[in-house]
């Protein structure tokens, strides 16, 4: 009787500390959230934001939806980057990790060396910048974005590897015997039987691209290729980038400088830009952690 | 079976179709990794080497002997760069698996799933997030004017305080930017390994008596011990190396608070938009060689001490 009541207070400690931790995480979101939807005026005679909107108002929105040609198109090019550089880079190295996966594989060796090294020694950020922007001119156009990452990344390689090294190569040998090519084994059984470790890895590629501006940020002058990351991070950065952006949304119409909106105009662009994809993730997370858990298997 | 596999190796490496067909498989990768990896690494080891002009190119440009590295030593902000880069590495480098294990194993308390799987998507909300959204949500939070600090501490009769003007808080705040962003995502592999632990050993345990902290000690930690090696030999290299988008994202780039901000990464991103091409690059290599033999050395050291939790 008296064990079972200690219990109770251990769980309910455990359960109020993390209701309390659940708070510390949505509550900024929140803020965010209301932020975008506070009035500009509110803000301007001298209040703070708070969790929830003051004055509640939709001009912020109405404001990024009245010329969203920007945001809509920085949502093409992060999408079609995502999409295209996460399918290629899957494509590279699973291939790369199949072959690395057969213990038949003559080259395994050096070819593991090649492949793992990278993670190793980087060449760092500013002779990498001169080689793709000098020599190979591919800055400043969209083939940045998917070219470099066509590898996949030794890390993610290693996961593929580790997932296929647990499946029976007796399964190959025999597919092997019965005259199928590498590629063929590779399309036909390798493929089908590993739709859990590709949506794994696909998964964290896709995040980590959808997530980029550094590519942006170092390589793109163009405003019109910049991602949508970017384009946040510019807003933040640059007032004069902001003025001129709602001079643009609002064109012609002729508003009082206080009634437009600029720090409101901020967290809306945010919350729409941020917004869909981070009411999507969460449902895909256990793919997250099945990935991880992969690959930290010791190779 | 046996002797099957030995004819197959014994075969002239012409003829073993099979490997060469493999071999096909990894061009692609291969070739990607020469092309966008070996050859700008071939780069960054001549360009320390060269008064390096953009025009000019790699080969164009002038030898200049160790003079790179030299203003490196002499370079007056260096000290401060290398101490911020170090420090917040090694910071984080123990607080980062203390927390992660800690709120694992706590999680691995809960019984009730419903409350378990919300808990774990709530604090793994952030890892989906970019840090520029992050540097939106903290600025909601920090900004001297409209922030919500701020109007906390006035609300409970305190001064309010610009924390973009003094470099003193960043410390905290980064450090709980990072753990706020890499909590979920860093608990759940250790979760997802504890979930994978025979329960059967759990049982044996309370069967002896062993109570809930008992059943932490003696199994749930030691066996989060080969994860907890394998990552740290895996950002070995981050004692050298931070996290750009932390440390250039959250505190707005501001040259105010570059006294505990500024890391070598942010540095060198800052050569480059400067154009001293050669400095930067110098800073770089030695940082990645600096890099390399940590993470070879930590791996070196958990060989000795226990060769199963080594990485290679």
């Amino acid at each position: 009787m008296k064990k079972k009541k200690k219990l109770n207070w251990f769980n309910l400690i455990l359960h109020l500390f993390f209701i309390l931790l659940s708070a510390c995480f949505v509550l900024p979101l929140l803020l965010v959230i209301s932020a975008s939807f506070t009035s500009e005026s509110w803000l301007n005679s001298g209040n703070g934001l708070s969790l929830l909107p003051r004055e509640f108002t939709t001009n912020a929105y109405a404001a990024v939806f009245k010329n969203g040609e920007r945001m809509i198109r920085a949502y093409g090019v992060t999408m079609l980057q995502a999409l295209l550089g996460t399918v290629s880079g899957c494509i590279v190295a699973g291939m790369a990790a199949y072959a690395l996966s057969r213990s038949s594989f003559r080259f395994r060796k050096p070819v593991t060396i090649i492949i793992f090294f990278t993670m190793l020694f980087s060449a760092g950020m500013i002779p990498t910048y001169i080689i793709y922007a000098k020599y190979y001119g591919i800055s400043n156009s969209f083939w940045i974005y998917i070219l470099p990452g066509i590898t996949g990344g030794a890390w993610y390689t290693m996961v593929f590897r580790t997932f296929f090294k647990s499946l029976p190569e007796s399964l190959f040998e025999s597919a092997h015997l019965d005259g199928a090519s590498e590629l063929t084994i590779f399309r036909k059984i390798v493929l089908p039987l590993s739709t859990p470790v590709f949506a794994s890895v696909g998964f964290m590629t896709l995040v980590g691209k959808w997530n980029n501006y550094t590519t942006s940020m170092i390589y793109i002058r163009d405003e019109n290729l910049y991602t949508l990351q970017y384009l946040l991070q510019r807003m933040m950065e640059e007032a004069n980038f902001l003025k001129n952006l709602s001079q643009s949304i609002m064109g012609n119409v002729t508003m009082s400088t206080a009634s437009l909106p600029s720090e409101t105009l901020k967290y809306a662009m945010c919350v729409v830009a941020a917004g869909p994809m981070l009411l999507i993730f969460p449902f895909f997370q256990k793919y997250f952690s099945q990935g991880l858990t992969i690959g930290a298997v010791k190779g | 079976m046996g002797r099957k596999n030995t004819a197959v190796r014994r075969k002239s490496i012409w003829k073993d179709k099979g490997s060469w067909e493999l071999l096909l498989l990894c061009i692609p990768a291969l070739a990607g990794y020469i092309i966008f990896n070996y050859i700008p690494m071939s780069a960054a080891l001549v360009i320390p080497f060269k008064e390096y002009k953009f025009s000019q190119g790699i080969l164009g440009s002038a030898w200049c002997g160790l003079k790179n590295f030299r203003w490196i030593l002499t370079s007056t902000s260096m000290g401060r760069v290398l101490r911020n880069t170090v420090a917040y590495g090694a910071w984080f480098m123990i607080i980062g698996p203390v927390v992660n294990v800690a709120i694992a194993l706590l999680l691995f308390e809960i019984r009730n799933r419903k409350a378990l799987k919300t808990y774990q998507t709530i604090i793994t909300f952030p890892n989906f997030m970019s840090m520029v959204i992050v540097g939106y949500v903290t600025y909601a939070i920090l900004s001297p004017r409209t922030g919500l600090l701020n109007q906390i501490l006035t609300g409970m009769g305190m001064e309010s305080v610009d924390v973009y003007m003094n470099a003193g808080y960043w410390p905290v705040i980064l450090t709980i930017v990072t753990l706020w962003k890499g909590v979920g995502m860093g608990s759940m592999m250790y979760f997802a390994s504890l979930m994978g632990v025979d329960g059967a050993l759990y049982e044996a345990a309370e069967l002896d008596g062993a109570g809930r902290f008992q059943k932490m000690r003696y199994i749930s930690i030691p066996h989060l011990i080969p994860l907890v090696c394998i990552f740290t030999i895996m950002g070995a290299g981050s004692l050298i190396s931070g996290n750009f988008d932390l440390f250039y994202i959250i505190p707005r780039n501001s040259a105010i608070l570059y006294e505990t901000t500024d890391i070598l990464d942010t540095y060198v991103y800052r050569a480059l938009a400067s154009g001293t091409y050669a400095m930067g690059a110098t800073v770089g290599l030695v940082q990645s060689l600096v890099g390399m033999v940590l993470v070879v050395a930590t791996n070196l050291i958990v060989k000795r001490i226990s060769p199963e939790n080594s990485m290679f």
